[in-house]
Order: structure tokens, then C-alpha cells, then sequence
């Protein structure tokens, strides 16, 4: 059977068991868009609306209990310097990787002489991957970064190390809005080839139930918190 | 795979006396089990969540056809080559094709369980592929050529060591007096085998944990990320997916998602939960070059037809076998084919028949555990119930439990019959019980009483209390 006539087939059992006529396929159609365009929010848990300072910490703890690093830095200038003391402090080598992001890009990285930043997809040679988060999520302890050549997506995932670095103002209290910046960003019902939504490092129990961190994607995870990120 | 679930009772009988299986179940009750208790503690709101994810998945269900049309037009729209596949044969050749047409020599594989449903691997290799399950516990199996005994961790009825000795066995090429103590060292080992395969592999498969319909985007729930990497790094990424997957919008996703990691590992969210929308596009420096998406039905339009439709709100979150006493006893395999636990009684029979399948809906003790915790509140007893009905109607039993059963319905639906019944046996096992009030051994019940002793009534029947109560009471 072609996938054609399979689709046929499959659409007229789905309409048959759910006993629907033929003819009311365009009003159940228009019915389902109409679903698809309202986007309702159901139940929010209360604690994605915790006062600010309470959620701020709240996402933290969630990442930290993920076994990621949690920084904050107070303003976009002081990011490069976290970078490399993260890097060094791990020691690792002074390198990493970053997409053509323009916000991490205007920030002042010769600042921090020693940090080499390498630019465009991760290549797997690479030792640590740099990415700027869309936004946070203090419901969880989440990260959500859109693919492109701003924030390759491999950079989230093929080096033992990734750092993301999120504007604080950018923590939002759950995953619907975060949705709803993606939505203002690119459109509604226009995603990102992929939203990758990250709340911890790359971990198995697969062994024996026991955690083990670092499976086959970063081994350290790290999250720069920046404060009064548009601020100056 | 083929189904070894008409030999339920003796796989059973295996797996009990397997003192190696029995020291990896034993873990459960502290695990999984203990792990979805505290993260249900976490969330006041999760109960009342479970309601609303019930609501959601029946919604989408009973419009099914509507949000598969949708997500199907919208997927399309942003370069994603959608395929319909009827049956397990056709999606097996879907891929194949696909691979072809690809030139695809490796292929990489994320979990998927209805990979294993419609046995992929084994239709890909024979048609000369390299194939390669990048799932720790997937690649596991994979070495030991084994199918997955849980749905969400595959390889849980295995101890550390036996991992080792398969490692030992398979990885030749490295040094024989290596240290392999610590679970981390053998997730390194594999890690380092696998990097060379995602970066240079054709194909990526993975499943799909929900298709949106807004956006035309398949999400998967992963912790390792090789699920990611999977479908990042090879050529082309196809997606396998059953149709019963799809929810209309971001906002249903995130409801379904809140109850999925609670559920399955009592994490808040896992490591990584991406949402994935047609191939590389534009200006993108990576990601697959084509997106394909199978929509597979094999039987789950029948299903929806059914008085089984509940079952289709499943999310494969694996609570209702982590808190099923069967599953705890037996283990995975026992149950013999792709879907163990209740989830498997209930959707085993549906795929492979009654008269295949028919043991594992009467592997329960109703006692309810599974929908008590199942996030979608799909009331898996009934639908087992279900099933031994059809059973007993389409006459696959056996001739001497249908007279028992013949039997009991003669009495059950007698009650003056029944009540003097009961007035000769009370007293008789009152004093089998003895002092203790236990029945260790009991005639024609012996597989019954082997495992357990039968409490005894105390020597008269509820009703001869109930009517002296009455007689005495006051009006």
C-alpha cells in the first residue's frame, strides 16, 4: 500500500471509530483550528509564581540539584571573565565555542585575554560549547535555546562542557511563557528547528539504577545568570 | 520479535528462581517507585494535574483525525516528509526506502519502543546496514542481543557485573585488565565507542514522545542525549512515531510534560526535552539535511473504535509496571513480548491477539496500584478485565478453568445457593486454619497456596453475623 492510501485509510478508520459522519469533517476541522489558535493554558503549578528573588532562586536550586554550576554576574561585561574562571576553575583548556549570537558577540571579550572563543558549529575536537538561552524557566530549573547559527544546536551537545549564559530578566515562571516568548520571537506557531529545552547535564541510571553524570552528552553543565543584562 | 508471551507461566517460573534478575528488581521500590513518591510530595498540584492531562490526551484523541491532518499540513509547510504506514510491514519498508534513498550504510538509533514493536533493527540489518541503538541501555541490549525489559529503562533487569562481563566480552579491542568498578567507567567506555558513530552515521531514527500540531514539531524526553545527538548529527533524521502521539498545541505539551518525568523518574523535567521542526533550514550551520516522519498505525485505529480507547492515552512513562506486583515478581521479559507491566496486558493482546497475548491480562491481582498511579488515569484493570472477558467469550481457555469459571458463575448467580455454600466451607476452613487462622496448603488451589498462605474466615459467613446483628439490634 502507498503511504498515500494508507493515510486514506487510516484517517477513515480514525473518522469510522470515533463514529463521525463524512460530512462533518470541515466543521470538526474548523472545531480543531479554532482549539489550535486559542492555545489555552491549563493548570499552572503556584510555585511558577513565586515573587521574583524566590523564583530566581528556585530555578537555581532546581539546576544545582541537576548537577549543573550556577553563576551570577552583575552585568553583561562581567561575562567573559566567568567564562574563563568556570573554565579554568574546571581546569580545562581556555577555549570554547560559540554560535554568531550578536548579544554574546558585543560582549567585551578581549577582556579576558587568555579565553580563545572559536565561532560556528561544534566540531568534535571542541572542549566546551557557548550558548545564549531564549530564556529560563523557574519552574523547573530550565534553559531554553533556539537553533540557528546564533546558537548551533551541536554546541548544546557535543562538548564535554556547555555554558549557557541567561539574561535574568529572561527567567520566566513556566514553560507557557516561555512558549510565548518563542511565539513573539519567531510567530505563532513558528518554532525554532529545534527548542531544546535544558534542565540539568547529560545523565544515565542505566547501569545498576545508579546516576551517573555525563553520558553521551556534556559531562558539566554551567549557567550564567546575568543581572541587568539590558540595563547598560 | 517474536512472542514468547504464550509461555507467560513458565517464563515466570524461570524468572523467580533467576537469583540474578531478582537482585536487580529488588531495587525498584526504592527506586523509581520512591523516586515518583517524593516528586509527587514536590508538587502540590499533582494530583489535580492528573485530571487535567486525562482531559487533555481524551481531547486529542476524540479528534484525532482533525490534529493528525493538522499537524500533518503544518509539518509539511516547514520541509518535514511525512509518510502514513498501516501496518508494522509497511513502516519497516518506509525506512528501508528511505535509507536507500539516503545511501545509508550506518544508521544510529535514540529509544524507541515502537522500533521494537515493528522489529526495525532486524529489517534494516538484513538488508545490509550497520545499525546502532545509542541508548546506553539500548546499546546495551543491543550487545547482548536482548529486547528491553522496561519501557523507560530498558536494561533494569541487569546487574552492574553482567554489564561488565558483556563489555569484557564484546569491546576486545581495549585493554583486557582494565578497572570497570564504578558504573561511570563502563558509561565512559560506551561513550567513547559511540562518539565515532553518531559523527559519522547517515541515518538518525528516534521516536517521538508527542507530536504537536501548532507547530509540526515531534518532541523527545531524553537524559542522555544521544537521542539528540542521534538526530543532529546524522544526514538525515527520521522520526518513527504512532499516531496516537500527537496533542494540539505547545500548551497541552506542557501540561503532559509535567506528569511525564514525575512519573517515570521523579525528576521535575528531564535533562533534555527538544522540539524538533523540519530539517536544516537556511542559514543553519547544523542539523539533518532531511526530516521524515513515519506515522504509523498498527492497530491503534482499532483501538480508538474500541472499548480500549483509554489505553491510547498512554505517555510510556513505565509507573504502572515500577508499582505492579507481577512486574516487581517477574520482571520484563517474562511477559514475552514488546510492553510489559500492565500497560503490556492491556496493549499486548491488541497488537499480537487474545489468543497469543491472553496470559497477561489474568497476570494481575487487580490490586490497583497501576491506576492509582498512572498519569493519565487510564483504568488499566478494567481494560485487563476486558480482555479475560473477550477470552472467555472467544473460548482460548483452557477446559478445566472454564468449568471452575462455568462453576463459580452457577453459584455467584444463586444467592441461596451461594449463602448455604458458604455455610458448609466457613466452618470447614475455620478449622484448616487453625489457631493461626492461615491455610498453608489447600486441594485443587496448590499454585495458589504454594506462594502464599490463604487467610481463613473465622468460621461463620458475613451473612450469619449480618442477621444475628440484625435480629439483636433495636429498632
Amino acid at each position: 500500500m502507498t503511504s498515500n492510501a494508507a493515510r486514506e485509510r487510516i484517517l477513515a478508520k480514525i473518522r469510522g471509530g470515533l463514529g463521525h459522519a463524512d460530512d462533518s469533517a470541515d466543521e470538526r476541522r474548523e472545531a480543531a483550528r479554532g482549539y489550535i489558535t486559542a492555545h489555552d493554558r491549563h493548570l499552572i503549578p503556584a510555585r511558577a509564581s513565586l515573587p521574583r528573588p524566590e523564583l530566581i532562586a528556585q530555578f537555581k536550586g532546581f539546576l544545582e540539584g541537576q548537577a549543573a554550576t550556577v553563576v551570577v554576574v552583575e552585568g553583561p561585561s562581567a561575562v567573559p571573565g566567568a567564562v574563563a574562571r568556570y573554565l579554568a576553575d574546571s581546569k580545562l583548556p581556555p577555549r570554547i565555542r560559540s554560535g554568531v549570537d550578536p548579544w554574546l558577540a558585543a560582549l567585551p571579550w578581549s577582556e579576558a585575554a587568555s579565553l580563545v572563543v572559536l565561532k560556528g558549529p561544534a566540531d568534535p575536537a571542541d572542549t566546551a560549547g557557548l550558548s545564549h538561552a531564549q530564556a529560563g524557566i523557574g519552574e523547573t530549573g530550565t534553559l531554553v535555546l533556539a537553533s540557528g547559527a546564533d546558537n548551533p544546536v551541536t554546541l548544546t551537545f557535543l562538548p564535554e562542557t556547555h555554558v549557557i549564559v541567561v539574561a535574568e530578566d529572561d527567567i520566566v515562571g513556566c514553560m507557557e511563557d516561555a512558549f510565548d516568548l518563542v511565539r513573539a520571537r519567531f510567530g505563532t506557531g513558528q518554532l525554532p528547528r529545534t527548542l531544546n529545552l535544558v534542565s540539568g547535564a547529560s545523565r544515565t541510571a542505566d547501569i545498576g539504577g545508579r546516576i551517573v553524570i555525563g553520558a553521551h552528552g556534556p559531562r558539566r553543565l554551567a549557567v550564567v545568570i546575568v543581572r541587568d543584562a539590558r540595563g547598560t | 520479535m517474536h512472542p514468547s508471551t504464550p509461555q507467560f507461566k513458565s517464563n515466570s517460573r524461570t524468572a523467580l528462581a533467576d537469583p540474578q534478575l531478582q537482585r536487580a528488581l529488588s531495587g525498584l521500590p526504592t527506586g523509581l517507585v520512591a523516586q515518583r513518591a517524593a516528586a509527587r510530595e514536590r508538587l502540590p498540584e499533582f494530583e489535580p494535574l492528573r485530571d487535567v492531562g486525562r482531559d487533555v490526551r481524551n481531547h486529542a484523541l476524540a479528534n484525532l483525525d482533525s490534529y493528525l491532518e493538522a499537524y500533518e499540513a503544518k509539518a509539511k509547510s516547514e520541509g518535514a516528509q511525512v509518510h502514513w504506514a498501516s501496518t508494522a510491514a509497511e513502516a519497516r519498508a518506509i525506512i528501508l526506502d528511505i535509507c536507500r534513498q539516503a545511501d545509508a550504510r550506518l544508521v544510529t538509533k535514540g529509544k524507541s519502543m515502537i522500533s521494537e514493536e515493528i522489529a526495525l533493527n532486524a529489517h534494516l540489518i538484513e538488508a545490509g546496514l550497520e545499525v546502532v541503538e545509542t541508548d546506553l541501555g539500548e546499546y546495551i541490549l543491543q550487545i547482548r542481543d536482548e529486547a528491553p525489559s522496561h519501557i523507560v529503562a530498558p536494561v533494569i533487569h541487569l546487574t552492574q557485573d553482567q554489564v561488565e562481563a558483556d563489555f569484557r566480552r564484546v569491546h576486545t579491542g581495549l585493554a583486557p585488565d582494565r578497572v570497570l568498578e564504578h558504573p561511570a567507567q563502563l558509561v565512559d567506555e560506551a561513550r567513547t565507542l559511540l562518539r565515532d558513530k553518531f559523527i559519522s552515521a547517515d541515518v538518525g531514527i528516534t521516536g517521538a514522545n508527542f507530536l504537536i500540531a501548532e507547530t509540526g514539531s515531534s518532541i523527545i524526553v531524553t537524559n542522555e542525549g544521544n537521542g539528540d545527538l542521534t538526530q543532529s548529527l546524522a544526514k538525515v533524521h527520521v522520526v518513527l512515531a504512532s499516531i496516537d502521539k500527537v496533542l494540539p498545541t505547545l500548551e497541552d505539551a506542557a501540561t503532559v510534560l509535567r506528569l511525564l518525568a514525575r512519573s517515570a523518574t521523579g525528576q521535575e523535567i528531564t535533562s533534555y526535552t527538544t522540539f524538533s521542526t523540519g530539517p536544516r533550514r537556511a542559514g543553519d550551520p547544523d542539523g539533518p539535511k532531511a526530516y521524515h516522519v513515519v506515522l504509523l498505525d498498527n492497530g491503534r485505529s482499532e483501538l480508538l473504535a474500541g472499548p480500549l480507547r483509554e489505553v491510547l492515552r498512554c505517555i510510556r512513562c513505565a509507573a504502572c509496571m515500577n508499582h505492579c506486583p507481577v512486574y516487581n515478581a517477574v520482571g520484563g521479559h517474562a511477559y514475552g513480548w514488546v510492553y510489559p507491566g500492565p500497560i503490556g496486558a492491556v496493549m499486548t493482546p491488541a497488537l499480537i491477539g487474545i489468543k497469543k497475548g491472553g496470559n497477561l491480562p489474568n497476570a494481575s491481582t487487580f490490586c490497583g496500584r497501576c491506576e492509582a498511579v498512572c498519569p493519565m488515569k487510564i483504568p488499566l484493570p478494567k481494560l485487563m478485565r476486558h480482555w479475560r472477558e473477550v477470552e472467555f467469550e472467544t473460548g482460548d481457555l483452557p477446559a478445566m478453568y472454564r468449568r471452575s469459571l462455568k462453576a463459580w458463575a452457577f453459584l455467584a448467580r444463586r444467592p441461596r445457593l451461594y449463602h448455604l455454600a458458604n455455610r458448609f466451607a466457613a466452618p470447614i476452613l475455620a478449622t484448616l486454619g487453625g489457631s493461626k487462622r492461615h491455610i498453608r496448603k489447600l486441594p485443587f488451589v496448590g499454585a495458589w497456596t504454594r506462594h502464599r498462605d490463604l487467610a481463613a474466615p473465622q468460621g461463620r459467613t458475613f451473612q450469619q453475623l449480618w442477621a444475628e446483628a440484625q435480629k439483636g439490634a433495636p429498632r
